[in-house]
Order: structure tokens, then C-alpha cells, then sequence
């Protein structure tokens, strides 16, 4: 249990998927100018993350892994080097299942989420997550934890950063550095403020 | 149809610079421009993905139904980057080790996918391919932009490394600029790369605006001349 409690605030604080690896970054710049959308925005990510990352764990698990076939009896077949269609197969399919499924029991969320969630397809963080799980080998009961941790540090990040950018809606900003200049600068100093975390040992 | 190659390599290059102007692809390019010589990797590899996948885009663009468009564009895309992940661990296997998981992620750089999506499937395969060849060039420049003002900035260094990338005879690209330095440890970190960006842009932005004011002042010469005539 500890182990897991250690790996969730790992996921979530040091290794910070938007701060400290630069991951979802598009999405990140450019839909957090207001709290609500961007908290929106976050819990769709944090849904998908939850998902995507034990399912790719399981594909790659029992299916494509040096090895992972010699439950039909083919033992020295790797399929390992497909790994990376296969995951984005898996979270395109997953994200288009999501929105039925929403669309159809939860209207009052899906209408809130929006567009959101056909974007969330090509949000890298997304990916990542996968294939950070693949590169570090993590069991199922890891790869949830991960996978909820790491979509919840995203969540975090962008809603931490709408704040900052409603706040500054009222500061006076040099002029060549007005719109995106300032954001990036502010991203900078909240991934200044991130690194904090790093070399916690947990 | 000169004029219109030049139009698509001025808008890929500069004016519709996909860093600058568009501020999309922004993982890969905050994440590797930790020196100069990674981001020109990163760009180049990016570049031969966008140039094959507009091209092949463009050439299958009356086979895709559109309603299904997108899941076709990220296999292939994902095909295409699978090819030059294997292709760099094979040829360039000290490179692929630095840039590591950021090769597959070209995957979800969305400047590939936007271009896909509103030039390559609408265009000959001509244009696309140019398309993506200048589009990726102007990504790569950003990149090395990037890195370079990082690298010197954080290590002193130019371009340190790049015979790992371009072999041997390039040896005289990597240089020292500031000799006995200490280092500026923010610069390489992930904060800095936030930092230097937000002043690039901001560069960008007072260049701009130069050049609008400079083309202003031109035309308002010529109509003082034109009125003096």
C-alpha cells in the first residue's frame, strides 16, 4: 500500500507531467485562460489518463511483450516494436468510446466537457503516460495508480495556471511581452516553483 | 506556381512559423532544447515525418472517408514515426538514447496532425510535400533558435556533440563561447526552457513590429514622392 501512496505523490508533484516534462503543453498554453474550462479540461485528462494507462498495460502485458505470447505458444515472438500503435490505437479507441458512453448517461458532463475530449487524442501527456509505464515496466496495480496520478498532477497544473492567468488579466505587462510571451514566463517560474519536489526521496 | 512555392515556404519558414505564430508542437520543443545540437535532431526527425506523412496524405486523400479521418491520419502518422524511431536507434543509436521517449512522441505533436489535417488532405502531392518540408524547416529553426540560446546560456557551449548527429566532418560546428564558465543551471532545466521562450517570442514580437513600422514609413515615402511628382 505504501508503495502506491509513494508512486501517486511521485506522479503528481515531482514528476509532474505538464512542469517537469513538458508533456501536453499545447493544450496546457492554450486552454487555461479561464478555471472553469480548464478544471473541465483537467478531470477529462485525469478520466482518460485513468483508463488508457492499466489498458495499455494489459495490450502490452499479455499481447506484445518479449515473451507475452507463450500463452498460445508462440514463445519467441516480440511484438514489442508496434508497441507505439498500438497505444495510440488503444487511447483513440478509448477516448471515441468515452464520449458515447458520456454522451449517453452523463449529458450534463459531456456537455460540459465539450470539445475537449476529441482533443484529448492528441494530447501527448496522454501518450506519455503509456509509454513512461512501458519504459518503467509497471505492474496492473502500478499502472492505475500512475495513471489516476498523473492525469491528477496534469489537472492540477493547468488549474493552477488559469489562475495565475485570470489574476494577471489586471497587471500591467510590458508591451512586447503581452499574450503569450508573459504565459510562458509565468510557466516558467510555476516549473521553478515544481522543482522544489525533485530529488524528495520517496 | 512560383510565386505560390515561394508564398508556402515564406508562410513555413517565418510568417506562419509553427512555433512563433502558432505557438503548437510545444512538448517536444521545450523538452529537448536542452543544447542546440538535440534540438536539430528532434527538428530533422519531425521534419522527414511531416514530409512523408503530407506527401502520402495528400496522395490517398480521395481513398479516406472523411468521417473517419482523424484515427487514419494518427495510424499512419503513428506508422511514420515508428519508421524513423527504429531508423534513428539504428544509425543514430547515441542520439535516440538522448532523445529517448520524445521520438514517439512526434506522434502527438499536433503541428503534424494540423497540417495534415488542413493542407496535405486538401492539396497535390507537390505542395504538400513542400508543405511539409518548410513547415518542418521552420520547426527546426525554432528549435535550434532555442537550444542555442539555452545552451549557451546554461553551459557556454555551442552545438556540443553534434558528430553524435552529423558524423565526423562536422566537428567544426561545436564550439566553446564563454571559456572558463561555471554554468547557469536554470537554463538547462525544464523553468528555463519556459524562460527563454517567453523572451523569444517576446523578441519576435518587438521584430514584428519593427518590420510593420520600417514597411509603413516605406509606403509613406513613396506616396510623398508620388505627391511631390
Amino acid at each position: 500500500m505504501e508503495a502506491y501512496i509513494n508512486l501517486f505523490i511521485k506522479s503528481v508533484f515531482i514528476e509532474n507531467m505538464a512542469l517537469a516534462f513538458f508533456l501536453g503543453m499545447c493544450t496546457f498554453i492554450a486552454v487555461s485562460k479561464k478555471i472553469e474550462t480548464a478544471v473541465g479540461l483537467g478531470i477529462a485528462v485525469t478520466i482518460v489518463q485513468a483508463l488508457t494507462v492499466p489498458a495499455n498495460n494489459l495490450i502490452y502485458g499479455f499481447l506484445l511483450k518479449e515473451g507475452a505470447l507463450s500463452w498460445m505458444g508462440l514463445t519467441d515472438v516480440d511484438l514489442s516494436f508496434i508497441a507505439l500503435m498500438a497505444c495510440i490505437g488503444v487511447i483513440a479507441a478509448l477516448v471515441q468510446i468515452l464520449e458515447m458512453v458520456l454522451d449517453k448517461f452523463f449529458p450534463a458532463l459531456y456537455n460540459a466537457l465539450g470539445i475537449f475530449l476529441p482533443l484529448i487524442t492528441v494530447n501527448c501527456a496522454i501518450l506519455a503516460g503509456s509509454l513512461f509505464m512501458i519504459e518503467r515496466d509497471y505492474a496492473f496495480g502500478e499502472s492505475v495508480v500512475y495513471g489516476i496520478g498523473s492525469g491528477f498532477g496534469w489537472a492540477l497544473a493547468i488549474t493552477a495556471m488559469a489562475g495565475v492567468r485570470e489574476k494577471l488579466k489586471y497587471s500591467d505587462v510590458p508591451a512586447g511581452l503581452q499574450g503569450l510571451g508573459i504565459t510562458f514566463i509565468t510557466a516558467g517560474l510555476m516549473a521553478l516553483g515544481f522543482m522544489a519536489f525533485s530529488g524528495i526521496q520517496l | 506556381m512560383n510565386s505560390e512555392f515561394r508564398k508556402i515556404s515564406y508562410d513555413g519558414l517565418w510568417g506562419n512559423n509553427i512555433v512563433f505564430s502558432q505557438s503548437i508542437g510545444l512538448c517536444p520543443l521545450l523538452a529537448v532544447t536542452g543544447t542546440a545540437t538535440n534540438g536539430l535532431g528532434m527538428g530533422l526527425a519531425t521534419t522527414s515525418v511531416m514530409v512523408v506523412c503530407s506527401a502520402l496524405v495528400s496522395y490517398t486523400r480521395v481513398l479516406i472517408p472523411p468521417e473517419i479521418r482523424i484515427p487514419i491520419f494518427v495510424v499512419l502518422i503513428a506508422m511514420i514515426v515508428t519508421l524513423v524511431d527504429l531508423v534513428m536507434n539504428a544509425w543514430l543509436h547515441e542520439m535516440h538514447k538522448v532523445l529517448g521517449l520524445f521520438i514517439p512522441l512526434i506522434v502527438t505533436n499536433c503541428a503534424i496532425l494540423g497540417r495534415v489535417e488542413s493542407f496535405a488532405s486538401r492539396q497535390p502531392v507537390r505542395e504538400a510535400a513542400l508543405d511539409g518540408l518548410m513547415m518542418g524547416l521552420g520547426f527546426t529553426l525554432a528549435l535550434v533558435l532555442l537550444g542555442a540560446a539555452r545552451e549557451i546560456l546554461g553551459a557556454g557551449t555551442l552545438f556540443a556533440n553534434a558528430t553524435l548527429l552529423l558524423g565526423e566532418s562536422f566537428a567544426w560546428l561545436e564550439t566553446v563561447w564563454i571559456a572558463p564558465y561555471r554554468g547557469f543551471l536554470l537554463m538547462a532545466l525544464p523553468p528555463g526552457g519556459f524562460l527563454m521562450l517567453g523572451f523569444l517570442l517576446a523578441g519576435k514580437k518587438i521584430l514584428d513590429r519593427k518590420l510593420a513600422a520600417r514597411a509603413q514609413s516605406a509606403q509613406a515615402g513613396d506616396a510623398a514622392l508620388l505627391n511631390e511628382t
